[in-house]
Parts: structure tokens; sequence; C-alpha cells
């Protein structure tokens, strides 16, 4: 027989356990709300500094000395004629690389090279893309400090995520889907084709989004090709009235974007450049966190209506 | 009944699937020459400057003022700015990003988990110049109230928002990491009379360590190579010092500096930001080879 007292310590220690218990779950809750408390302060701060700023005049400026008439139209279409050039060229070429590495390739020495490469690319800080960028396309290719350089920096910048984001959902898939159809006498494209593309799009569209607003926000590698940060005009409209109605100089146009003339407002003293800056963030923010959220409720419909 | 379709051609089948196989191997090959054009495009651009700076002044030169008429070129007073920054940021977020990662994991009922875990992951959406401006106009000025000496510029600062930017890094992998240890040893661990919190620490982190690793390491890797945050709240003067109070440039934040301004291809000020590039790169493969090798090696243990 174990003795009274043995009975009482082991009841004491089970209470001090779950005291500690409830501490850490006390502890953990608090911290995990006060990191996000840390996002809500940035948007109230952002919000106090920028909104009243931003209005149509703020939209449709170009940016000036003055910082009551600075606006961020150039900045604005920048950003939009650079994410196409860098969705038309990610897209297809991080499909591609999925497609290969999970359907396809061979588990060999020159796959397991590719996969520790993707990996590491995904590492690889957002300013040497701007160095290579610089060296590559602005001087070797002699693309200038267009669209065209930027627009590709950022382009090999987000190719890792849509490469992974691929292949996590074509995983997903069972492999009976795919025999399935060689049972038929599909070839391998046509299995990818008519059924583990179709079944995965849910996943790849979360991972271009989320590729996409990392590119908008990213400032370095634009900064390192040398994109100017006063820009008073627009480039050459892609559209024309004329034919052959389609026009491509617009990619070798010097050009801002948003985080360029945030960088470019924030580095200069006064209180009203800013405000601008906080009007400019508060639109950056709004378009990426819009975004990410997209892509997780895209996720999670895409979790919850595909049960194999 | 639908009308029978005519006999698919086989021959044309097997073209498509031909061309297409070259037409994906050919994507998988891009990602190889992205990393071959950064390295080829590192190597030959800075190749001038190590030609005529000796590895010798790298290392004894206390000041790095490569534009200069009478340049030094102690790449450590860049280096310095970096390992602040990182160490602070490291400071923050490894010990606030664990105890989420341990609470989401462990402690967290599962539907608020579903709920908080995607919000953590918008901290790491803010675009980085954004974050920049929170860190130098916000927290600065908030700092200086309890630190009236703080300069405008701050590698503390900097260093603290640039944590809170990758708490999501390490809370997201580590608790993917601590859930994927089987549920058997924490069973036998309660079996054997112990709470939550002593499994938590004693078995789940154990258990989960060299995935928990991996996390760390990526979370260095990108402090190391974050670039904007610094560039505006940490200042842009190179500085040999060690005091986080201070400012001073990092690895990064020069490159920034330089690229602000003229920069003629083939200049000294060109070569010098391949060459700190160069640096930059080594340091980040190094880690990120770490942390990809470490995370095999958990998903192999598991």
């Amino acid at each position: 027989m174990r003795s009274e007292t043995f009975y009482r310590e082991q009841e004491m220690l089970g209470r001090r356990r779950r005291a500690s218990d409830q501490r850490f779950r006390l502890v953990g809750m608090v911290l995990t709300l006060g990191t996000l408390g840390v996002l809500g302060a940035l948007l109230l701060n952002l919000a106090v500094h920028g909104l009243s700023r931003i209005d149509w005049q703020f939209l449709a400026s170009f940016p000036s000395r003055r910082a009551g008439e600075a606006g961020i139209l150039s900045a604005w279409v920048g950003t939009l004629l650079l994410m196409l050039v860098t969705a038309g060229v990610a897209i297809p070429f991080g499909l591609a690389a999925g497609i290969y590495l999970e359907e396809y390739a061979p588990k060999n020495r020159w796959t397991a090279f590719i996969e520790i490469n993707i990996a590491n690319l995904a590492g690889v800080p957002s300013i040497l893309y701007g160095l290579m960028a610089l060296g590559l396309f602005v001087y070797q290719f002699r693309f200038g400090q267009s669209l065209l350089s930027g627009g590709l920096a950022l382009a090999c910048l987000v190719l890792p995520i849509v490469i992974v984001a691929t292949r996590e959902s074509l995983r997903t898939i069972p492999s009976s889907i795919r025999e399935a159809a060689f049972a038929l006498g599909a070839t391998r494209w046509q299995a990818v084709w008519h059924h583990l593309l179709p079944y995965s799009t849910g996943g790849i569209a979360t991972g271009v989004i989320l590729a996409m607003s990392r590119a908008i926000g990213e400032s370095a590698p634009l900064i390192t090709i040398g994109a100017l940060t006063f820009i008073a005009f627009l480039p050459p409209a892609p559209l024309m009235s004329q034919p052959p109605f389609v026009s491509f100089d617009w990619l070798f146009s010097p050009f801002t974007a948003l985080p360029i003339q945030m960088f470019n407002w924030v580095s200069r003293p006064g209180e009203e450049f800013q405000s601008n800056a906080a009007a400019a963030g508060l639109i950056l923010i709004g378009i990426t966190l819009s975004m990410n959220t997209t892509a997780i409720l895209l996720r999670r419909r895409a979790q919850r209506n595909i049960q194999w | 009944m639908t009308s029978p379709r005519p006999a698919p051609s086989r021959r044309l089948d097997r073209l498509l699937e031909g061309l297409m196989v070259w037409v994906l191997r050919a994507g998988g090959w891009v990602s190889v020459l992205v990393t071959l054009g950064i390295v080829i495009t590192l190597v030959t651009e800075s190749w001038p400057f190590f030609v005529e700076v000796p590895v010798g002044r790298l290392i004894h030169d206390t000041m790095w003022t490569p534009l200069f008429a009478e340049p030094q070129y102690g790449i450590s007073a860049l280096l310095a700015g970096t390992l602040v920054t990182t160490g602070v940021a490291l400071a923050v977020a490894i010990p606030l990003g664990t105890v989420l990662a341990i609470y989401l994991s462990e402690f967290a009922e599962p539907r608020f988990r579903d709920w908080v875990k995607p919000m953590l992951e918008l901290l790491s959406a803010v675009p980085t110049v954004v974050y920049g401006y929170f860190a130098l106009l916000t927290v600065t000025p908030l700092l200086q109230k309890i630190y009236p000496d703080l300069p405008q510029f701050s590698m503390l600062s900097a260093g603290m928002v640039m944590g809170i930017m990758i708490v999501p890094y390490v809370t997201s992998l580590g608790e993917d990491s601590m859930r994927s240890v089987p549920m058997l040893l924490r069973e036998g661990a309660f079996a054997l009379g112990d709470g939550k919190l002593g499994v938590a620490l004693q078995v789940v982190v154990p258990g989960a360590f060299s995935g928990l690793a991996a996390a760390y390491v990526l979370a260095i890797s990108r402090a190391v190579g974050e670039t904007m945050i610094v560039a505006i709240a940490a200042g842009l003067q190179p500085k040999l010092t060690m005091n986080p109070i201070d400012s001073a440039a990092t690895v990064t934040a020069f490159i920034v500096q330089v690229s602000l301004g003229d920069l003629p291809h083939g200049s000294i000020g060109y070569q010098s930001i391949f060459a700190t590039g160069a640096v930059l790169f080594l340091m980040t493969l190094g880690f990120n080879l770490a942390g990809h090798l470490l995370r095999r090696r958990f998903h192999r243990a598991i």
C-alpha cells in the first residue's frame, strides 16, 4: 500500500502541472494576439497618416517636387505593366517546370540537383536578382533600365514560388487518377492536360496569386537595376487605334513603380512627403493583403471541395 | 447516345507527347539558368574588384569607403551591420516564433489555429518598404520615448521590425514540424503523468528539433538578405560597430545606397556592389543549403 502522503504529493504535482499549462496557454494567446496587433498598428498608422491623402488627384498626378501636388500615376501604371511582364514569363515557365519535376522527371541526380537548386533560389535575397538583372539584362542584353528588365528580374524572383505551388498541388492528386487515364490509353501529356491540371487549378491559382503579390511589393531589385524615381511621363500605350494595333515599345520604356515611389517619399524629410508615403503604402498594402486573403480563401475552398 | 467519335490519331498523340516532354523539361532548365545567371553575373562583374583589392585589405581595413578618393575596403564594417541587425531580428523572431509554434501546435483550439495561422502569414505579405516606413516613422519615435539618445536611424528598430516580419517563417515551419511528431510519443508521455507543457517541451520540441532548426536557419537567411527595412531605418553609412543603438549600413543597404546614385558600367562603384553581392550570395547559399538538408533529414526521420 502506498502511503497517504504519496497520493497527496501526486495530486499537488498534477495541480502544479495544470497551472503551468494554463499559464503557458495564456502567454501563447497573448503573444499571438500581440503579434497580430503589430499588423493592426501598422495598418492603423498608415491609415491615420495617409488616408486623407488618397483622392482622385493623387491617383491621376505625376510625382512632383511639391508634395501636395504629387501623385502616383506613373507608379501604378508602372506596377501594372511590370506585372504583365512578370506574369507572362513566370507563369508559363513555372508551370512547365513544376509539371516536369512532378510528373516526368526520372529520380536521378540531375533531378535532385534541380530540386536543391529551386530550394536555394527561393531563399536567394531579392536584391541579388536585381544585381543579376543589372549585369545581364540591362548591360549584357542591352534592355536598358526598362520595364522589360524589371519585369524579368521579378519573374526570376517569383519563379520558385510558382514551381513549388504547382508541384504541391499536383502531388495531392492520387496516383489512381493517373493510372485510370493511362489504362484508357492516354499519353502522359493527355493525363496532365485533361485530368491533372484541371484538378489542381485551385492550388496553382493560389500559388500564382501569392507570387504576384510578392512581386508587387518588391522594391530592392528594381532599385538595383536603376529604376528612376522621378518619372513624369507614361510608357507608350500597348494598344493603338491604327494597325498593327499592338505595340511593344512600352517594354523598353523607363519606369517607376509603387514601392519605389514610396521609398522615394519615405527618404525625404518633411511631414507632407511622409503622408504621401503613407498613402502610397496604404494602397500597396491594400493590394498585397487582399491578394493574399484571396489566395487563402481559394486554398480553403480547393481543399474543401475536393475529397479524394 | 452520343455519336461515335473518330478514332484518335495515335501518331499525333505521340508527336505531341514528345514535343511536350521537351517543352516541360526546358521549363525545369530555366530555374537552373537563373541560378547560373546570378552566379556568372556576380563572378564576372566583381572579378576586377577582387583582382584590384587584395584579400588582406578586405580583412584588415576597418572602414568601407570604396567610392572615396582614398578608398578603404574593410568589408567587416558592412558585415558588422548585417550581423547586428540579424542578431536583433533573431532575438525577436526565434523566441516569439517558437512560443507561437508550440502554442498553436499543442495548445490552441483547432478552430482558433485555422483562423490565426493565415492571419500570421499576412505579416510576411506586407511589402518590405512598408515595414521600413513603419520602423523609421513609428517604431523609432516610440523607442526614442524610452531611450531619448536613440538616433533617427538605428539598427535596433530596423532589426526589431525585421524580427516581426520573419516570425511567420519560424512559426509556420516550426508548427508544421511539431505537428508531424507522432501522436504515440505524446500519449506515452501523458501516460507517464506529464502535463501538456512538459510533453511539449520534453517530447515534441526535441522530436521536432531538426525541423525547428531548419526554420531558424531559413529565418537567418531571410534576415541576412533583407534589404529595404535596413536601408530605410538602419542608416546608409557603413560603420564598424556592434552597438545595436547605432546606425550602420548592412551589406544589402550598401548595394541600395550605391544603386541610388549614378552608376556607370564598369566603374569601381559598379564593381563594388557585385563584390558585396557575391559575399551576400555565399552567406545565404550556406544557410539555404543547411536549411534544406535539415528539413530533408527531418522528413526522413519522421
